[in-house]
């Protein structure tokens, strides 16, 4: 029985020849990764071991993200607590304002994750980079302490989906769209413990940008991690970022998935994922009237430049329907200079969006965008739960960046298609 | 190991972000969390639980956010185990490696109901609904994991030297 390709990475990762599902290891990390909410009680717990240093400093990345720039006196104490903590051990990756974005926008951009690696995160979104070919997972903060501690972390091998994407998709199809259509389609716990892994002649049609959120909504499947098929679109994006070696991993020919998809990719609508999950989708042709309050482009699912691109596309020369607010966040400072160059940010702030700093902001209803009661936002974020972005009886729906601007223009959630 | 307690009663995907809504992340107190712990969906439990009280939910208990304060709280809230049909698995990993007993059993959530009385014996996998006299019986703990949980959570289990599973 062959293996999958994240069953290679991890036996390669523990010195195995062989590992087999359900099978408990303690592999080696490459990576490890914390934010400003997660690593505070990282910190706690790193303290009680004793320890005055971590397992590599140059294997440790921590970004404050959530609620920076700091929201309030709490948060501005965790990020202190946070920063000193960075300074102490020495940590090379610690990321202060200037320098920073949305950790799973930044770490691939900085070059700190290449395909093969085995990454841990104490954020959810860490399955980011599996878009790059690496096992990357999301964990709590116990296991980012312990990682920091040993550079290990204990694992159940996991059994996989496979999804085998063909053709190419149409017209404002992205990779949202994409991976809202699969997860309608296997539900919120459809991969729960598992792999999902993309591959076929489809993903040539995918730039990196649609991997990248592919991958990071694999947990809104309950996946452990997303991981894509390396091609030569990775390793150009790798060569452009990062000087570390890199491994490329491909599944065995026998290996064994409990289940394969095939997707057409061609036959992919522009979703939308309605309240309260991000299973209960519909095309955007079924949507109906939906009238919005909010408007939020931006986040580690879609903050990156090609989604800068498509608002701006959109919004230019155009105007934001009034009473909407429209709010766009670059998932990084250097992607937020990119649509400076570009001039994607004259063309959404001309239209009456407003163009932020990167942060985490309102995806969680941390800061900088929270919805009063009733009010709805579509938002290109991942996560749609009770309460997300504010006041419990606030409702999100989520969407691509093309069907987010275009429904900044109408006031109602609407296809770009229709806009004139 | 054997706790008991009364049941609070919960749905299918209960997420992180009702456990602990993101707003109150700017601590990592327990205490403090668990003032807030289910609040968005359940705003008197924590006005009635008590030390001991167990958990019943459905499946894909704890998902979203990888926030270790979901677990946190629901600790320091006084609940002594979840048991679900499934659990996310971040929020699995994070109840172990805190040290909050965790167990899957189908049969045992179809048949309790909220204010049951439940005991549960982690050594053997048993789960005794003592209102209703019904036993279920699921997968016991493996090994790493009770001693995960005796040593009251990862951190003290690495300091403890030996972490080889
Ligand atoms: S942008 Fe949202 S989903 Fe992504 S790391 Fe930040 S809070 Fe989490």
């Amino acid at each position: 029985m062959g293996m999958t390709m994240t069953q290679k990475i991890l036996a390669a990762h523990t010195g195995l020849e062989k590992v087999v599902p359900g099978q408990l290891i303690e592999a080696d990390l490459d990576l490890v990764l914390g934010n400003d909410i997660t690593t505070p009680v990282a910190v706690n717990e790193f303290n009680k071991t004793g320890l005055d240093k971590v397992f590599d400093k140059s294997k440790v990345a921590i970004v404050p993200d959530h609620f920076t720039p700091n929201k309030d006196i709490k948060a501005a104490e965790q990020c202190k607590m946070v920063r000193e903590f960075a300074c102490r051990m020495e940590v090379e990756n610690y990321f202060e304002i200037g320098e920073m974005g949305i950790e799973h926008c930044l770490i691939p951009e900085k070059g700190l994750a290449v395909p093969g690696d085995l990454i841990i995160g104490a954020d959810s979104h860490t399955c980011t980079y599996g878009a790059l070919g690496a096992f990357s997972t999301g964990v709590g903060s116990t296991d980012m302490a312990a990682g920091m501690a040993t550079g290990k972390c204990w694992f159940k091998v996991p059994s996989a989906l496979k999804f085998v994407l063909k053709g190419k998709p149409q017209g404002w199809v992205s990779g949202k769209d994409i991976i809202l259509h699969i997860i309608g389609m296997i539900g919120v716990d459809g991969a729960l413990y598992k792999s999902m892994e993309f591959m076929g002649d489809g993903l040539i049609n995918l730039s990196m940008d649609d991997r990248f959120t592919m991958a990071n909504m694999a947990i809104e499947a309950g996946a452990k991690n997303g991981i894509f098929m390396v091609d030569e679109r990775t390793i150009e994006y790798v060569k452009e970022h990062s000087t570390k070696p890199y491994k490329v991993y491909e599944p065995d020919e026998d290996a064994v998935y409990d289940k394969v998809y095939e997707i057409d990719l061609s036959q992919i609508r522009p979703t939308v994922a309605f309240p309260h999950l991000p299973d209960n989708t519909r095309t955007i042709d079924e949507v109906g009237d939906v009238a919005i309050d909010q408007v939020v482009i931006g986040s580690c699912t879609n903050g990156r430049i090609e989604d800068l691109r498509v608002t701006a596309k959109i919004l230019k020369g155009r105007k934001v329907k009034k009473g909407v607010r429209v709010l766009v966040f670059p998932g990084t400072q250097n992607i937020y200079l990119q649509a400076l160059k570009e001039g994607l940010v004259e063309d959404i702030v001309e239209a009456g969006a407003v163009f932020s700093t990167p942060t985490c902001g309102p995806c969680l209803g941390g800061h900088m965008g929270i919805l009063a009661k009733g009010e709805r936002a579509v938002s290109t974020t991942n996560r749609n739960f009770v309460g997300r972005m504010g006041h419990v009886e606030s409702e999100v729906y989520l969407a691509s960046p093309a069907v987010a601007a275009a429904s900044a223009l109408t006031g109602k959630i609407t296809d770009p298609d229709k806009i004139k | 190991m054997k706790v008991r307690g009364k049941v609070f009663r919960y749905q299918d995907n209960v997420d992180t972000d009702v456990i602990i809504p993101a707003r109150h992340l700017n601590t990592s107190d327990p205490n403090e969390l668990a003032k807030h712990c289910m609040e968005d969906i359940d705003k008197d439990f924590i006005k009635n639980v008590k030390q001991g009280d167990i958990i019943v939910a459905g499946k894909n208990f704890g998902c979203g956010s990888s926030r270790e304060h979901a677990p946190i709280a629901i600790k320091a809230a006084g609940i002594s185990c979840v048991i679900a049909t499934t659990f996310a698995r971040i929020f699995f990993r994070n109840s172990v490696n805190i040290g909050l007993p965790i167990l899957e059993c189908e049969e045992a959530v179809k048949g309790t109901e909220a204010g049951d009385e439940v005991e549960v014996d982690f050594a053997t996998g048993t789960i005794k609904n003592l209102t209703k006299d019904k036993i279920y019986k699921t997968q016991p703990f493996p090994e790493f994991m009770q001693k995960i949980i005796q040593a009251e959570g990862l951190i003290n289990y690495i300091k403890g030297g030996s972490h080889e599973f």
